[in-house]
């Protein structure tokens, strides 16, 4: 029986330092962070931002291969410790890696609380954006982008994570997900002018997804060179006897609420499904970096693909595919692993949505990130008579992602909302009821002052004795509010939380 | 092998389209158009005022 699917994102954002001669990525990213929680400090602390509490690294371990073995000659990632990294009531981490600022959200029970905690973390960065600039001299301004490239061969990611059942195989993994991941472009790519693989503007004018370029392995450790469509980092940040974290690296950052709600929606169901071994058929593309490269150029969505067992099928056909198979697993196994209530929202939006992208894709412009996108630049580009390879163009492509309200394209070209506005200002603030981020971010709303660092499975306290107090959360189910709500609602102190809770 | 036929099934019989095409006579097809007019008649406030620069500067270190 697949288990819950308790998933998050982590987005690295792009930034760009404007009016300064010198412009360092990660000073601005420092200087953003730190603005925002400085302001949080001052509109009134714990109840809104916990500034004082790092990151602790202590179990971080991301050069361990799900594999089981060293990759020979592979670089592990690194872990950064010395620059801005602080823990949010709301259960997220904010931080600077890799000369971007990153969010990964808290984790959450379903697809839909992913997109409202997601919504939250580009609210955090638009106040961030603003706080910095107030701090900034005149003429100076940060502005960040929610993208994954820079169109000049340089990309930066955002990551989702499931938990997966420990018993199931990696291999089997590898094989059934992988078809997922390189048709699921059609409805979550975000769209990209050009390619960054040296095609010309005629060659490849557009196309579906911003990270597809980037992708030169099928499966591998690394994260940050020769990316891999798999990736094996075994760091399940729960107990690793009983859990995986699947760390997919390969999808696009959206500013469609209804694409990212696909994106982890449909993986969520896809995951559950393989775990119950409802894919019945043999999905593989024969060549899975060839095919990932040619969904994301193939606009009219016609293109067949060879697959591994002969024959060939279109992103389309394998989409439509694991969707007939979701309805009949669901209508089996019900929706529990992925939400109750959540569970038919999926199924009716990949069924909407692939209906769409057959029939007539441009319905899906209110929906589908890289259509919105192409319709807007296909229209600008007529309307002025402009070649394919027009700068203009790429402006057009990079401004969709604007984070600031006043500049974004992507909020002028009439996207979906589902999230909740009034979920999404308290998911700033707030964590989720549902997982175990609920325990992280109540806690350090109340006892922030006594936290000395959070990370992902523990939280380490300081209530003025030795030594200081671990508490560990390895059930990412566990520390819900309907476990532990009632418990730090009527504990004065950490302390006396700490003797309730028996550690 | 009946599974393989219906994973082929559907490419060959539909008719090409691509997706700035909007058939006639559809009221959402129509209504979306119509919003895109709008916004290009106002887009020029919004966007970056040299795209030039702009798209010349946006330099980002790689990340993950």
């Amino acid at each position: 029986m697949a288990i819950k699917k308790i998933c998050g994102i982590e987005t690295e954002y792009g930034i760009v330092h404007r009016g300064t001669d010198d412009p360092n990525p990660i000073t601005a990213s420092s200087i953003l962070i730190n603005a925002y929680l400085s302001d949080l400090g001052r509109s009134g602390g714990s109840a809104h931002g916990a500034p004082g509490v790092g990151w602790d690294f202590e179990f971080e371990s991301p050069e361990i291969d799900a594999r089981g073995v060293m990759e020979p000659g592979a670089m592990p990632p690194e872990v950064e410790t010395h620059m801005v990294n602080a823990v949010l009531t709301n259960g997220a981490r904010y931080y600077v890696d890799h000369a971007h600022p990153e969010l990964s959200t808290p984790e959450c029970a379903d697809a839909l609380s992913v997109v409202t905690f997601d919504r939250s973390a580009d609210l955090i960065l638009e106040r961030s954006m603003r706080a910095a600039d107030a701090l900034l001299p005149e003429g100076q301004t940060i502005v960040v982008y929610k993208n994954n490239s820079d169109g000049k061969g340089n990309s930066y990611g955002c990551h989702e994570n499931y938990l997966l059942d420990r018993e199931l195989p990696f291999g089997r993994i590898v094989a059934e997900i992988t078809p997922h991941f390189i048709s699921r472009q059609i409805f979550c790519g975000a769209g990209k002018v050009g390619s960054e693989l040296g095609a010309s503007a005629t060659e490849v004018p557009f196309q579906i997804s911003q990270r597809a370029d980037f992708f030169e392995e099928e499966v591998g450790l690394e994260t940050t060179l020769k990316r891999p469509i798999i990736n094996t980092r075994d760091e399940p940040h729960a107990d690793p006897q009983k859990y995986r974290r699947l760390h997919v690296i390969i999808g696009d950052a959206n500013m469609s609420e209804v694409a990212t709600f696909l994106k982890v929606g449909t993986t969520s169901i896809v995951l559950a499904m393989i775990e119950d071994g409802w894919i019945a058929r043999d999905l593989r593309f024969d060549s899975p970096l060839a095919a990932l490269r040619s969904v994301s150029t193939d606009l009219s969505l016609r293109k067949p693909l060879p697959m591994a067992t002969g024959g060939t099928a279109t992103a389309l056909n394998v989409q439509q595919y694991l969707l007939e198979r979701a309805v009949e697993w669901s209508d089996s196994r019900g929706f529990e692993s992925v939400g109750e209530e959540v569970g038919p929202m999926i199924i009716d939006r990949w069924t909407r949505v692939l209906s769409s992208l057959e029939t007539e894709p441009s319905e899906a412009s209110t929906t589908v990130d890289w259509i919105a996108k192409y319709r807007l630049i296909e229209a600008y580009r007529e309307r002025h008579g402009l070649d394919w390879g027009d700068t203009r163009l790429h402006a057009l492509d990079l401004q969709y992602h604007d984070l600031r309200p006043e500049r974004s394209l992507a909020r002028r070209v009439g996207l979906e909302s589902i999230c909740d506005s009034k979920a999404i200002e308290q998911g700033t603030s707030w964590p989720p009821l549902d997982t175990r981020a609920f325990f992280r971010g109540a806690c350090l709303a109340k006892f922030g002052d006594d936290i000395v660092s959070a990370n992902w499975d523990s939280l380490v306290f300081d209530i003025g004795t030795e030594p200081l107090r671990r508490v560990a959360m390895m059930e990412p189910s566990r520390g819900t509010a309907a476990h532990v709500a009632s418990v730090i609602e009527s504990s004065q102190t950490a302390a006396e939380l700490l003797e309730r809770l028996g550690t | 092998m009946p599974e393989r036929e219906q994973i082929r099934r559907t490419p060959a019989e539909r008719p090409e389209t691509t997706v700035d095409e909007n058939p006639q006579g559809s009221e959402t097809g129509e209504k979306l158009k119509a919003e895109l007019d709008d916004l290009l008649d106002e887009i020029d406030e919004v966007l970056e005022t040299n795209a030039e620069d702009f798209v010349r500067s946006f330099v980002q270190k790689g990340g993950q």
